[in-house]
């Protein structure tokens, strides 16, 4: 499995080193074959933006856009890998992230201002996990049913508040984030956001008791519990860690938005999902890459923008987006029998 | 087809699945319209050897003649064309589907294309139910709706759709009442006097008396005796074979003798019981000393073992550890209290098998190497390597994956776990299933060391040789209970054999 492949010469030094895992040489070192050929799609989606709209693909502005986007459901995705790699499915982010968008902007809570805002969207994503968990861990529910059945609950629930209606932020500290002046050496608030979310969800998975719990129960969830874990604790904990990420999630979207909407995360678990298994995350559960979820949902957001620049329509969008969700898990395949 | 050759003959037949040899040069031959048994312990390779028949597993070598004829049998669907029909343990029907839709499952009757789901199909069901004897059960019936025997006889009617010569029945009677079995042996005499042959698997030695011509019996993957006959050959000779030595296994040395005197007892067992398990038990496990509980499949040994370690909750009694009682079904408690278990099904039980040798090591010690749940990485692989090394596991390399390694160093992992832990009491389910023969003595060793070195062990093993050669006091289990209990020296194969066996109507 340790396959020591030296990095192909094929121009991936120009990908975006932008929220990149810390110990990127290291990365490098033991880099595999499925996390160089995500490189390797990225960088040729990068050429071929390139070459069809050389001045707005790689316009700072247009880069900066890109980030932007991928960073609402970056993080997202991350909560998603924990919980795919533990062998489950979070079937309700995008609901839950529409739900602590309108919640986190009613009237009532936008007179807390900033930390009113931040904190009712963190904490309903972390109650919606904790119900999520609750049901999961100790109500023996299948994850599948339970996080579907949030996902109907919380997208009700977001409607109910609003009314259909979009919620107009007025706190200028919130809106401000996602203005220019806000950026740090051109990087916008919100892509510091992602990056630093990756960065603890790497470490998180890779280097702490939690991570290596989260392994064993989805590798075997058995041998986990005779091992002496705590099965179903791991399972409430994770559950809660997707609900955290979906209310980071919405706050990020509040301030790209500027406003709350029950529409808001449409769809978000299929694209996390699909970002999550491209980069090499065992549906199954018992290994999970979070470089590989990032390099995923940056694939998808690139894709999404160069076909937007070539005023593409998004239906084409959506049939490229299916192929490349079959042709990753196709080479997967391959690679995984060969080695 | 030649007046002399058999209906079926296997020879030579290996099959390899990553860190197990599952069939090693295995030879079957069967007969037109004779009972043929398997006999062997789970894991012995059975179900292997009727997978392979079935057209389910492609055997590594070997080759297979079919009346004479070499064929392959490269899928399922070969199979059944060739008239071998498997009936699986586990049957395979469809609940949501009527009795005739699946007794015609894959071969339904087509009118253009379409599925007919007339007369025809009811008809004929209704008929091959009738042969069965079962004319009762309605063919337009939910499969769902139906008892486990009448699904059984539902599974024989598909078989018997095709134009079968060969039936392979894969432990039919375990889910059956004992007047049902008795129409079951019906069947079997019926289908035999029309010269079909069977394959019938049990390990319920009386069934194989009354109804079997011939038995092979398996023991690791080994035909270890073929073709003997069934009614004549003496049943400890049988057991002997299923679960006895097939080579000189060399036990250890005791170090010293038994510490049982004086001491305290660190793990005592008082009257624990699950319902429909195993009876009331009562044991004490002294530092040092290991004890056995002998016994066959299905006596409850397994269960007794997980029960003691927390993964199955008991129904009344309790277990103490050093005098203080463990919270009933947890297994955190247990482990916190220094019980440690290799579980029978190692690969679905005990191992990560995705992960490295060190993370399978470490995965109960995280704690140890952690700090505010931070791994110390190198801290780990050191605790690790110096636990796989203290068993001479090999490969010498705690990073490569354990899918990698074989069966006996796979075994070494999961007590190299305990070990890290600093386990004091070990529960040993079966430690040889899987092993090779040579890598046996070495595991023996190591378990004779562990328990000199202070641990408890229970071991619960079908071998009796095992039980005998490691354990310093044995308890015979036969269907739930305890029904002999003595030091090992003063018993013997046979004596264990004898009890084991002990009122059931063969011996």
């Amino acid at each position: 499995m340790t396959q020591h492949v030296s990095p192909p010469r094929d121009g991936t030094g120009k990908t975006a080193p932008v929220a990149q895992p810390p110990s990127w040489r290291g990365v490098l070192a033991r880099a595999d074959v499925r996390t160089l050929s995500l490189l390797g799609v990225l960088a040729a989606l990068i050429l071929i933006g390139g070459i069809t709209k050389p001045d707005e693909f790689l316009d700072t502005r247009n880069l900066q856009l890109v980030l932007t986007q991928a960073s609402v459901i970056g993080v997202v995705t991350v909560g998603m890998t924990f919980v795919i790699t533990s062998g489950g499915i979070d079937l309700s982010v995008g609901a839950i992230v529409a739900l602590a968008s309108v919640w986190a902007t009613t009237v009532a809570t936008q007179e807390y201002g900033f930390a009113g805002i931040l904190f009712t969207a963190v904490l309903v994503g972390v109650g919606c996990g904790l119900v999520n968990g609750l049901l999961i861990a100790y109500g023996a529910m299948v994850p599948f049913i339970a996080t579907l059945a949030m996902l109907a609950s919380a997208r009700g629930l977001a409607l109910q508040i609003t009314d259909g209606r979009t919620q107009i932020v007025t706190i200028s500290s919130v809106l401000d984030l996602g203005e220019r002046d806000a950026y740090v050496l051109g990087v916008p608030p919100l892509v510091m956001v992602f990056a630093v979310v990756t960065i603890i969800g790497w470490l998180v998975l890779n280097r702490t008791t939690f991570g290596r719990r989260t392994v064993a129960v989805g590798g075997n969830a058995e041998a986990a519990r005779l091992a002496g874990i705590d099965v179903r604790r791991q399972r409430l904990y994770l559950y809660l860690l997707s609900g955290l990420c979906c209310g980071i999630a919405a706050f990020l979207l509040i301030i790209l938005s500027g406003s709350g909407q029950n529409t808001n995360g449409n769809l978000y678990e299929l694209d996390a999902i699909a970002a999550a298994i491209i980069g090499g995350t065992l549906l199954t559960g018992g290994r999970g890459t979070i470089t590989g979820s990032v390099l995923g949902v940056l694939i998808f957001t690139t894709i999404t923008n160069i076909f937007a620049l070539n005023n593409l329509q998004s239906d084409v969008q959506q049939i490229a987006k299916g192929a490349i969700i079959v042709a990753a898990v196709l080479v997967q395949r391959r690679t995984a029998s060969t080695t | 087809m030649a007046p002399d050759s058999p209906l079926l003959s296997m020879s030579g037949i290996t099959k390899s699945f990553p860190g197990v040899r599952a069939l090693d040069g295995v030879d079957l031959d069967v007969q037109a319209g004779e009972v043929h048994c398997l006999l062997g312990q789970n894991g012995a390779g059975k179900s292997t050897l009727i997978k392979v028949l079935a057209g389910a597993h492609q055997p590594d070598t070997g080759t297979i003649h079919w009346r004479g004829e070499p064929v392959t049998l490269r899928s399922p669907i070969a199979a059944m064309r060739l008239g071998i029909a498997t009936i699986y343990q586990e049957l395979d029907l469809v609940e949501h589907l009527s009795v005739a839709e699946n007794v015609h499952l894959g071969h339904e009757p087509t009118a253009v294309g379409f599925v007919v789901r007339g007369k025809a199909a009811r008809a004929s069901t209704a008929a091959l139910l009738r042969r069965l004897g079962h004319p009762e059960i309605d063919p337009a019936h939910l499969v769902g709706e139906l008892s486990a025997a009448q699904q059984q006889i539902v599974s024989m009617a598909r078989a018997l759709s095709h134009d079968v010569r060969l039936i392979v029945m894969d432990e039919p009677s375990a889910a059956l009442d004992p007047d049902e079995v008795d129409n079951l042996f019906r069947i079997v005499g019926d289908l035999t006097a029309e010269g079909v042959a069977v394959v019938y698997i049990s390990h319920r030695l009386e069934e194989i008396r009354r109804i079997g011509d011939r038995v092979t019996v398996l023991k690791d993957g080994r035909a270890v005796a073929g073709g003997l006959p069934a009614k004549s050959t003496p049943t400890r000779e049988v057991v002997a074979l299923m679960t006895g030595r097939n080579v000189e296994y060399v036990f250890p040395e005791r170090a010293g003798s038994a510490s049982t005197n004086g001491g305290k007892p660190l793990l005592e067992v008082q009257g624990l019981t699950r319902q429909g398990e195993f009876e009331p038990l009562d044991l004490s496990l002294h530092p040092g000393e290991i004890v056995g509980l002998a016994g066959l499949v299905g006596s409850g040994r397994s269960e007794i073992l997980e029960t003691i370690y927390g993964a199955r909750k008991p129904t009344a009694g309790q277990v103490l550890v050093d005098g203080r009682a463990l919270k009933p079904g947890s297994v955190r408690a247990a482990v916190r209290a220094g019980l440690g278990l290799a579980p029978e099904e190692r690969k679905a039980q005990a191992l990560l098998m995705l992960e490295s040798v060190t993370r399978n090591v470490s995965v109960s010690s995280m704690s140890r190497f952690s700090r505010g749940g931070w791994i110390d990485r190198g801290a780990e692989r050191g605790a690790a390597r110096a636990a796989t090394r203290e068993l001479s596991l090999r490969p010498d390399n705690p990073s490569v994956p354990v899918r990698t390694l074989s069966g006996g160093n796979q075994q070494k992992a999961v007590l190299a776990r305990w070990l890290l832990r600093g386990c004091r009491v070990l529960l040993l389910d079966e430690p040889t299933r899987g092993v090779d023969v040579g890598a046996r003595a070495e595991l023996y060793a190591v378990v004779r060391r562990l328990a000199d070195e202070g641990l408890a062990v229970l071991l619960v093993s079908s071998e009796v040789p095992e039980v005998l050669g490691l354990a310093d006091r044995v308890l015979v289990l036969r269907e739930g209970r305890v029904v002999h209990t003595a030091p090992a020296h003063e018993l013997d194969e046979h004596r264990v054999l004898d009890l084991v066996m002990e009122g059931s109507p063969a011996s």
